[in-house]
């Protein structure tokens, strides 16, 4: 207990310092409420408005989880297929890179044209953001398998398949978990680009939507609600991740973003 | 030539012919490891391969285990397999998995490899080791893991590199005991890469001494003293003696020696 306390103190200490020093900024007078709201304000938005914040939380945490398993899976499907072969290679990787040029609005209404306005195209839209750190960092990590392991496999007579089972893939292992992280970073906003670059029908339509009503209705302090919503969200996934990653490559021991072992 | 120990098992001898093999490398002149290297090791029978740092006899053994492709000469033996010079135990598994990894390879499910493995792990003293993680392993109880593994692939020529290069002289001598004992117990033939003259001696029936780069085979020593040995024996020490007058007369330019094979 006074361990895990000690251990949040110091980001409870910076957001405390944040939150009053913008509250202190905003009651100066430094700025109008509708331009940046005060604390006080966001939190009582937040009080007043936590059941539409709810059940607009869940539809966007539902498009968060699986989209991200859509990218975890496109992602790993395809960097093993760079891996194992050249020209696969050649022809998917360069095609990856540009995917990530591409500006979802300008996609988004194909995507309902194709799959409707229900969840599906959102979920693309989260993979086609998310998939690419996933990929990158497998590719990198099914390559890093030491030359000699390489070599040790082959004296053993493992096949191809057989050294990607018991050694490449568990070396890319820790490498795709620190992809995932980013994706799940990118994620939320990912969530978001989704949600308002294709037109959705439905009384709940995630928290996305809403902050982008919000933010053009002068409900500012609502915005910044549900904002701090995803802010809280994204750190979630990202612990969680990083807790799910002890337990998946435990022979990996960075301390890499200070979660309890 | 006489095989050591206890009766050896049915199986080809190992016939290493002529080899020669050059390494490119990227920049400026290729690299001789092997030249014209030949030798034989009887099924059975412990040859031991001795000689200074970097004369070719990793890539000897890795010619012999079809691991790399010499540029001239021919191997024919029995199925080979490589004990490379570090232990290369896979962090992912755990000590008995890493051992039944061989098993695993041949298509055994997880169980069955494990429960096969098994009793070789704990004949080799890993009993109570299974679940533990090569992290958790002392240096000599990863070369036994290492070892076990290459026993279980089921061939019957173990080339053998360096295999206790790395761990303290306490350690080492105690494996070098412990390696000879398995092999009275399961008997197979073993090509053993060394730079430790007293190491070959003590575990082999015959030393080959290789020259330095590119590596020729300088002399062959018969090994005729009875098992067990130890490295502080008079014998042994005689023919440590001899082994490294060899090599000191082994620079490159220098005529065969006697005592090496027509």
């Amino acid at each position: 207990m006074k361990r895990s306390l000690r251990r949040i103190t110091p980001a409870a200490l910076l957001a405390v310092g944040v939150l009053g020093l913008w509250e202190l900024y905003c009651d100066l007078g430094g700025v109008e409420a509708a331009v940046l709201p005060p604390p006080h304000e966001v939190a009582s938005a937040l009080w007043d408005n936590a059941g539409l914040l709810a059940h607009n939380f869940a539809v966007t945490a539902e498009e968060v989880v699986l989209g991200l398993a859509l990218a975890l899976a496109a992602g790993l499907a395809m960097a093993i297929a760079i891996h194992v072969s050249p020209v696969m290679r050649r022809a998917f990787y360069p095609l990856a890179v540009g995917s990530q040029a591409v500006p979802i609005p300008v996609i988004g209404v194909l995507l309902v044209f194709w799959w409707g306005f229900g969840l599906f195209p959102k979920l693309v839209v989260i993979a086609l953001i998310c998939f690419f750190p996933v990929l990158v960092t497998t590719i990198d990590g099914l390559a890093s398998l030491d030359p000699e392991r390489a070599k040790l496999l082959r004296t053993l007579d493992a096949s191809r398949w057989q050294s990607l089972r018991f050694a490449e893939l568990p070396a890319a292992l820790p490498a795709a978990l620190s992809g995932a992280r980013i994706a799940l970073a990118v994620g939320v906003i990912g969530a978001f680009i989704a949600e308002t670059s294709t037109p959705t029908t439905g009384t709940y339509t995630g928290l996305g939507r809403e902050i982008m009503l919000d933010a053009g209705g002068f409900q500012t302090a609502r915005a910044y609600a549900a904002t701090a919503v995803l802010f809280a969200f994204a750190i979630a996934c990202f612990y969680s991740l990083a807790v799910a990653e002890r337990r998946l490559a435990p022979w990996r021991r960075t301390p890499a973003v200070g979660v309890a072992r | 030539m006489p095989a050591g120990g206890s009766a050896p098992p049915p199986g080809r001898d190992l016939v290493v012919d002529g080899l020669e093999f050059t390494y490119a490398s990227e920049r400026g002149a290729p690299v001789r490891a092997l030249e014209g290297v030949s030798l034989r090791a009887c099924a059975g029978e412990l040859v031991a391969v001795v000689g200074p740092s970097g004369c070719g006899k990793t890539t000897l053994l890795e010619v012999v285990c079809g691991l790399l492709t010499a540029d001239h000469g021919t191997v024919t033996g029995p199925p080979a397999v490589l004990m490379p010079q570090r232990d290369l135990l896979l962090p992912w598994l755990d000590a008995l998995e890493n051992a039944a990894l061989s098993l695993r390879l041949a298509g055994q499910r997880r169980s069955a490899a494990r429960a096969n493995a098994r009793e070789l792990f704990c004949e080799l003293g890993l009993d109570g080791f299974e679940r533990a993680r090569p992290e958790e392993l002392s240096g000599g109880m990863r070369q036994r893991v290492a070892f076990a593994r290459t026993l279980l692939s089921g061939k019957q020529l173990l080339c053998l590199d360096e295999p206790f290069g790395g761990l303290d002289a306490i350690t080492r001598s105690e494996m070098q005991q412990w390696l000879a004992r398995s092999l009275q117990r399961e008997p197979r033939t073993v090509l053993l890469v060394t730079h430790d003259v007293e190491e070959a001696i003590v575990l082999c029936d015959r030393v080959l001494v290789l020259s330095r780069r590119p590596g020729r085979v300088l002399a062959e020593l018969e090994v005729p003293l009875p098992r067990p040995r130890r490295a502080g024996d008079a014998e042994v020490a005689e023919l440590r003696a001899l082994a490294l007058e060899h090599l000191a007369g082994g620079g490159p330019g220098d005529g065969v020696l006697p005592g090496a094979p027509a």
